[in-house]
């Protein structure tokens, strides 16, 4: 079958998923999503697989959705779209997902890069939300990731003018965690991705749960989501060899158990 | 696509050379020679075998700014934008040009005032003939310098003097600018057009790669804080050193011989 997906088997815990539609800058088809979110699913039930990192191209991490396919749904076509399942697949990626950004990331290829839980854009990546020129709006949380990332203000100026913001601009605001040389950008998550794979696993896949609670819950909630994971790891193997290879001054070696 | 207000080629020496052809205009820029000088850059971009880009003019002058008959303000008439144009048109000429990742040479034949001042600055080598001056232009019609110059002087000649020619708007002249450190080198007027060939040549035979890599390295000095800077010098060596012209030049020196270098 050909894919638009190039896979790279689990090196040291980590996954690297790079798109690969160059003829369409990327563009996220419907095809492309769907294989997507089932590689995210099959990395999730590989237990060598710890973290996972999605790029694209030095030229475009993904430059879209698919205009030709859009154009084609009506009102009940895209009632009945089955990208949405696709993005909700990939959203609810529970272990990291590390975006090594380079060019372009625009609509969806942006909306992607805020389903990642770490993002690291090289020098000369470009972020933002082009929909309004077509007459649309975002469709797959671009509304919504990217105001509780960047802030009301630049949200609504990205989203409401459709003019793209660069790298150095994502990073003060928030949209990236990191900016690098265009060159180091998969190296850099490569390298992040690793510290992170020799990490617990269980404590990662918390860590992330939390952190991600923080974003759609009141404080109260995220607090007591927070303490019942803290306390659920005190039940883990990890833990107790983590402290105590600590107290040996001796690295861990974690088992996931 | 046949260029009409430029010269264009890349040669089998991998030397690109790009010369401004509006000679009565004194090379002036109106929208077309902009979008004509933008398709030679991305040539030069996507070109396999460009290693150096030379830039110079044809004629007496190298480039005379905005060609105003472009901008002529009918008095009565609504006030232009010339933001507009600085977006549109200059900024994207000087981030091209400093941002091209090989070295680029520019030949001053003559007279360079306003943008044509400024644009000399971004690129990495600029010769200059004797005869040749700089001008910014810009204050003795209200403007301000553009085309990245005010942040390009300052650094290259210090502030004193860099606000005496922003302010005074007087001609400097090509020894002068040398002095100063505006500039690489002078050379006679009838050996400009060769010696920057030989140096286009020259710097083609090396390993432009990593020479793409320093000036990307110096670029971005005036930005950094030193810290920052070795961290950027750590990054780009880690990529100069996975290059095939590193690894060229290195057997070379143990064996050696002349090294051969690719450009990558």
């Amino acid at each position: 079958m050909p894919s638009n997906l190039v896979v790279q088997p689990p090196v040291d815990g980590v996954r690297l998923l790079t798109l690969h539609r160059p003829q369409a800058l990327n563009a996220l088809s419907t095809e492309l999503l769907a294989e997507l979110a089932a590689e995210l699913e099959a990395a999730e039930r590989d237990e060598h697989t710890r973290a996972v990192i999605i790029t694209g191209s030095r030229k475009a991490f993904a430059a879209g959705a698919d205009i030709n396919e859009m154009a084609e749904r009506d009102l009940v076509g895209i009632l009945n779209d089955p990208r949405v399942s696709h993005w909700q697949r990939i959203a609810a990626f529970a272990k990291p997902l590390i975006a090594a950004v380079n060019g372009y990331a625009l609509g969806g290829g942006c909306e992607l890069v805020m389903c990642a839980d770490i993002v690291i854009a090289g020098s000369d990546a470009r972020f933002g939300q082009p929909e309004i020129n077509l007459g649309v709006i975002p469709g797959a949380g671009g509304t919504q990731r990217l105001l509780r990332a960047v802030g009301k203000p630049l949200a609504m100026q990205m989203v409401l003018s459709g003019e793209a913001i660069d790298a150095r601009h994502a990073l003060q605001a928030g949209l990236v965690s990191e900016v690098t040389e265009p060159e180091l950008a998969v190296e850099r998550a490569l390298q992040v991705a690793r510290v992170i794979a020799a990490k617990a696993p269980l404590a990662v896949r918390l860590a992330k749960e939390a952190l991600l609670k923080a974003q759609d819950t009141d404080l109260a909630t995220g607090l007591r989501f927070e303490r019942h994971a803290f306390t659920l790891l005190a039940g883990t193997a990890d833990r107790n060899e983590g402290i105590r290879a600590f107290q040996e001054k001796r690295p861990a070696r974690f088992l996931g158990q | 696509m046949p260029f009409q207000h430029i010269l264009f080629s890349i040669d089998d020496d991998g030397v690109a050379l790009l010369s401004l052809n509006r000679p009565e205009q004194l090379n002036s820029f109106n929208g077309a020679m902009h979008l004509e000088v933008r398709e030679a850059l991305k040539q030069v971009r996507q070109s396999e075998h460009a290693r150096v880009l030379l830039l110079t003019g044809e004629g007496r002058g190298f480039c005379a700014g905005q060609d105003l008959s472009d901008r002529n303000v009918a008095p009565g008439a609504e006030m232009p934008d010339l933001g507009e144009s600085i977006e549109k048109f200059y900024n994207p000429l000087v981030r091209s040009l400093r941002d091209l990742p090989l070295p680029v040479i520019c030949a001053v034949n003559g007279v360079a005032a306003g943008a044509g001042a400024n644009l000399p600055l971004a690129c990495d080598l600029v010769l200059a003939a004797r005869s040749a001056s700089f001008i910014q232009a810009f204050c003795k019609i209200g403007l301000v310098p553009d085309s990245g110059g005010t942040w390009l002087l300052p650094r290259l000649i210090g502030m004193a003097r860099a606000k005496a020619l922003a302010l005074l708007g007087e001609r400097l002249s090509a020894e002068q600018a040398e002095q100063w450190g505006l500039i690489y080198r002078v050379v006679d007027d009838a050996a400009l057009r060769d010696e920057a060939l030989t140096l286009a040549r020259q710097l083609a035979t090396q390993p432009t790669y990593g020479l793409a890599l320093i000036k990307r390295a110096l670029n971005q000095s005036y930005d950094n804080r030193f810290d920052q800077q070795l961290e950027l010098e750590r990054d780009l060596q880690r990529l100069a050193g996975r290059s095939e012209d590193y690894r060229e030049g290195v057997s070379a020196f143990m064996n050696k011989r002349a090294p051969a270098f690719k450009g990558r």
